[in-house]
């Protein structure tokens, strides 16, 4: 009962939070995404990059949060102001589900179907906009889903370094031993990890290919 | 029909070598000749080297030594999405693309080379008539047809843009008994009526013998020898006469096409 109270008090405190929250989510998974895609395409189809690329994004994520947001600081423009550096980081972890997948995607294609599309003479770009992507974009997205899920939990650290987000009800109510609080933080940003997954399932099976 | 020298080698393979990255030599210095409407059968066992024949006919395999010439000009100095669109491709495993129905796996390289919606429809109705499909076919996904059905897109795609040379390998293999013969008979009135140039790859003899103008026969990467398929019967060739051994009876009344 408690709980609802506070929520029904607090309601655009939560509202600007869940918002920031989601902006710090949304803008690292647009740039995962505009980044991770294209490197996992290159690693599909050049196995030379396929160690350096996979392995960078392994080694991202074995950095602990709080560290990396650590490391970031002195980085000029990007440590000047908290979000920025936020988003950085986030991207960064954003970065392995998102490569992976994609190469995971692209090399499970048929190599019969690669074959034949090459036999037929499509040029490499159309092979990889006609087939391979269209073929591979259940699995892609998929990497997506796990990038989003994992960043909502792990936007909450960015509170730490000033980032906003639902963050900052956590770390208030740790400090001052409110489970009102935390709770506060907590469920908003559950209630957006587990949308996330659910839209982005949906949105998976749908193009699914037959 | 026997190849005409006057019309000229439509396909030629000149002291051709292909050796993969790891060093090992999968043809030895090919020299071989298609004539312009023939079927040349290339026949041999798994690794003999006849796919890997086909694969440099349309450059998805590039020859490490000696040239092979298509209509007259060296693969290696044309424009390969060209030669290759000018040449049907037809494969075992079929490839069709399952993301696509029928009507766009068989029109994609037309609408690529650009050609309007409404003249893409028209061909791929023709072509399904064509390969013995119906027209309800066009709609459907290639997980909701028949392996014969299949192979019947397979064919039609790689007819769509109309290529004067068709590449088979193993197209019938993966078939039943029954829908591989009436695919063989298919293709043989198919190419009475269209009379392209085909290199037929399969390690069947009864296939070769019914379908084949000419028997390119291949053992480990070297070429043993080219005969017509009733002299394929009669060959004094050991290896040849071992094939025909091994296929028993009734060879005879298969070995049609020569003499036609």
């Amino acid at each position: 009962m408690n709980v609802i109270h506070f929520f029904a008090q607090h309601r655009e405190e939560i509202l600007e939070l869940t918002l920031e929250h989601l902006w710090l989510v949304g803008v690292s998974t647009l740039l995962a995404v505009a980044l991770g895609i294209p490197l996992g395409i290159l690693s599909a189809h050049w196995p030379v990059w396929n160690k350096p690329v996979l392995g960078s994004a392994n080694i991202i994520q074995t950095i602990p949060s709080l560290a990396l947001f650590g490391f970031l600081l002195p980085v000029p423009w990007i440590g000047a102001r908290a979000d920025r550096l936020a988003i950085l980081a986030l991207t960064l972890y954003a970065l392995l589900p998102v490569i992976r997948n994609t190469y995971t995607g692209i090399r499970g294609v048929d190599p019969s179907v690669v074959e034949a599309g090459r036999g037929m003479g499509l040029t490499g770009q159309q092979l990889l906009f006609q087939v391979e992507l269209p073929l591979a974009v259940s699995v892609i997205l998929s990497g997506v889903r796990v990038a989003v899920v994992v960043s909502v939990g792990l936007a909450t650290i960015a509170a730490a370094i000033g980032a906003g987000g639902l963050g900052e009800f956590i770390f208030r109510g740790l400090a001052m031993v409110n489970n009102q609080l935390i709770l506060a933080g907590a469920i908003p940003a559950a209630v957006l990890a587990l949308s996330a997954d659910f839209g982005l399932g949906w949105l998976e099976r749908r193009l699914q290919p037959q | 029909m026997e190849p005409n020298a006057t019309n000229g080698a439509v396909i030629e393979f000149r002291d051709v070598v292909y050796v993969l990255p790891n060093g090992q030599l999968l043809l030895r210095g090919l020299n071989l000749q298609v004539q312009r409407g023939e079927t040349l059968v290339l026949l041999g066992r798994s690794g003999s080297g006849k796919t890997t024949s086909l694969k440099l006919i349309n450059r998805l395999l590039k020859p490490s030594g000696g040239e092979v010439r298509v209509d007259g000009a060296d693969t290696a100095k044309s424009d390969v999405i060209r030669l290759r669109r000018s040449i049907g491709y037809v494969i075992q495993d079929i490839g069709l693309f399952p993301h696509l129905t029928v009507a766009r796996n068989i029109g994609l390289v037309p609408r690529i080379e650009g050609w309007n919606s409404d003249r893409i429809d028209v061909r791929v109705a023709e072509l399904l008539q064509l390969v013995g499909l119906d027209g309800d076919v066009a709609s459907r996904y290639p997980h909701q047809l028949s392996g014969g059905q299949r192979q019947r897109v397979g064919v039609a795609r790689a007819l769509a843009a109309d290529p004067s040379i068709m590449l088979m390998d193993e197209p019938f293999g993966a078939l039943d008994a029954l829908t591989r013969d009436q695919l063989q008979r298919e293709f043989l009135a198919l190419q009475r009526r269209l009379n392209k140039t085909v290199v037929f790859v399969t390690h069947d003899l009864r296939e070769a013998l019914r379908l084949g103008t000419r028997i390119a026969l291949m053992e480990a990467g070297q070429l043993v020898t080219v005969l017509s398929p009733q002299d394929f019967l009669q060959s004094s060739d050991p290896l040849a006469a071992a094939y025909v051994q091994a296929f028993g009876e009734g060879l005879n009344s298969v070995a049609t096409r020569g003499t036609e």
